[in-house]
This record gives structure tokens, sequence and C-alpha cells, in this order.
């Protein structure tokens, strides 16, 4: 499909934040992308409208309950069938932040056998408290994640994160099952790392939120769901990133890779 | 009939608990002779059910449905009737 013919639906609910700047990223790209209240869509139902759903950052519901909770289960009681039927389009499925953890209490990650009933993963209260700081994270997808294949294997993105709740964890019965299975899917997609690509083995502001395996971002077995908790929307432009003055005033930043891949990837499937 | 129930919504065994392990050291601060603090969340539901079967029932349909994320959290209800 043409570039101007995608349509990306950016849902916000009280408390979303960030939005704003992936709006701008997507209208950049030169797609189609509208920004609207969850409420709204609650009533329309119009996801089929859509090629791209992205769920931005922020603390939706004040994170009452926990983190992104009562967003996924309001959005699983109005559109839940909608929602599921997008992804099993194969169509993409963002969530960035409060939007990756959303995803994660919809169960649609890491959705092992499809959208889970219950959460099959947690986003845990990071080890250091809240968490505002410039990260590194390594791409590490091998190529089930379709809509970053444009990203090369390896390219480390240096973007922010902003959360209290971030610490990717696996119940604890089955952490060894659930690990194994995320690397026999390729669905690890972003780990957090060092300036020279290595891990981060844990150490905290390297792994900002003691994440498991410095998981800093994951997607589904199909690929089309992804989830990470980095911000590439506030790395968009080159006047956003740390380095901006002493890398040549570049007019994009290590956010843009992200989104570029996203919209080629949807340009040649659709 | 109402029901009462309080919902006690804690850490599973395992999980590191920053809230907890501060407000230890907090309190150790304070000169108490603390050997650990986890933290929890607690929640008073009233609600209506046709008996106490069906009111534990639909307590526990809640803290699955959205009290809590069964990867991490435990829970506990205690249900009175009103």
């Amino acid at each position: 499909m043409k570039r101007h013919d995608i349509k990306v639906l950016l849902m916000r609910a009280p408390g979303t934040n960030c939005d704003l700047e992936a709006l701008r990223a997507f209208r950049d790209m030169g797609v189609q992308a509208e920004l609207v209240q969850s409420q709204k869509v609650f009533k329309t139902k119009n996801l089929d409208d859509y090629n791209i759903i992205f769920f931005p950052g922020g603390f939706s519901y004040g994170d009452y309950v926990r983190s992104g909770a009562i967003w996924a289960k309001e959005m699983e009681y109005r559109i839940g069938k909608e929602l599921k039927a997008f992804v099993e389009e194969g169509k993409p499925v963002i969530g960035v932040c409060n939007g990756f953890q959303v995803l994660v209490e919809t169960g649609f990650l890491p959705g092992f056998k499809g959208k889970s009933i219950e959460p099959e993963a947690a986003l845990g209260n990071s080890t250091h408290g809240y968490q505002c700081r410039w990260i590194r994270m390594k791409k590490v997808n091998k190529g089930s994640c379709q809509m970053l294949n444009s990203v090369e294997e390896g390219t480390i993105l240096q973007t922010p994160v902003a959360h209290g709740e971030g610490r990717f964890i696996l119940p604890p019965d089955k952490l060894e099952q659930h690990l194994k299975k995320l690397y026999d899917n390729d669905q690890m997609v972003f780990r957090y790392c060092r300036e020279d690509g290595s891990p981060a083995s844990g150490e905290w502001p390297i792994n900002p939120n003691g994440a498991l395996d410095d998981i800093a971002g994951i997607c589904n077995p199909e690929g089309n769901v992804l989830g990470l908790m980095p911000h590439p929307e506030r790395a968009y432009y080159g006047h956003l990133m740390p380095t901006w003055t002493s890398t040549g005033l570049n007019k994009y930043g290590d956010g843009y890779p992200f989104f570029d891949s996203v919209i080629k990837f949807t340009e040649k499937k659709f | 009939m109402n029901f009462k129930a309080f919902v006690y919504v804690t850490l599973k065994q395992g999980y590191s608990d920053p809230e907890g392990e501060t407000t230890s050291d907090a309190l150790k601060g304070l000169g108490y002779n603390v050997s650990s603090v986890r933290s929890s969340k607690a929640y008073e539901v009233i609600f209506e059910a046709a008996d106490r079967k069906k009111a534990t029932s639909l307590v526990d349909e809640m803290c699955r449905r959205l009290l809590t994320n069964p990867t991490k959290d435990d829970y506990r209800v205690e249900i009175s009737e009103l």
C-alpha cells in the first residue's frame, strides 16, 4: 500500500503521555495518524479502519491497581474481540512503556499460544524506584518481528526510559521454560546494553529496572505485537538526543529507524 | 445480600520488593529491630451476591480479572456479610 494511505490509530486514556511525540513521528513519516480517546474507540469499535495500532506511554488511570491494568481490562471488555481480530490479521500493534504494560496485561504479550486469558508475564516495580534516564538497547531479534527488519540485528539505539514499573518478570514456577520459549520463538526484540553493545547483565543503571535477562522489549511469536519500555518517539529527532551537538546536529535521532522500519514494513506487507 | 470483602494482594516470595526494602531500612533507621518488610495492597470491596458461595466466587473472579497479576501476586480474601 502507498505510504500516505497507511492509517495509524494512537489510543489514549486519562494519564497517557508521549502520545503527541508519537503522533508527530508518524506524521513526519508521511502516514495518516490519528490520536483518539479510547472511550471513543469503545463506541465506534472501528479498528478495521486502521493498519497500525500504537499504545503510547504514560500512567493510564493513575497506574492504580497496577500499571496498565485498568486500561487493559477495560479494553479487553469493550473491544477485546476487535483487538484480537486485528492482531490475528497480522497487523502491527505496538505498545511503548505503559502501552507495553497494557499488552502484557491483556495477554497479547508474550502470547505464547495466542492471547492468554491471564497475563503470562508482568512488568513489576523497578529495583531502583522510578527511573527517568537515557539507556541503550540492542536489537537482538533475528527476524520474527518483521516490522523491525529494517533495523539490523545488533543495532544499538539510545532512547529514554521513564517508568516506575518496567521490570520484566516471568512467573517463578515457569521462569526457565518461559524464558527458553522467548529465545526459541525469537520473541526477544530489545535488551538493555552497554555502550559497546555488551549485555547490561542486570547492572543498574545500564539495566534501569532490574528486568529479567535485560529485557527491554519483546514481541509475540507471530512478531506483529511488539512491546518495549524505552521511548523511541522521544528520540525521534536529532535535537532530542543528548549527543546532538557533538555528533553533527543530525535531523533525526535513534528513534527514527524504529518508526521508519515499521512504516516500510506496512507499505510492503499490506 | 450485601457483602464486604477485604482483598490483600502481596508480591510472591522471591520477587524483590523495593518499597518493602526501603521501608525496612527506614524502620531500622528509627531504631527498630526489623528483619524485613514486605509491602502489600488491600482493597475493601462492597458488593451484592445471592449467597456466600456466589460472593466468594465473584471476589475470586475480580482478583483474577483485575486486582492481581498471577505472575507476581498472591492474594487472600476475607468476606463478611453486611
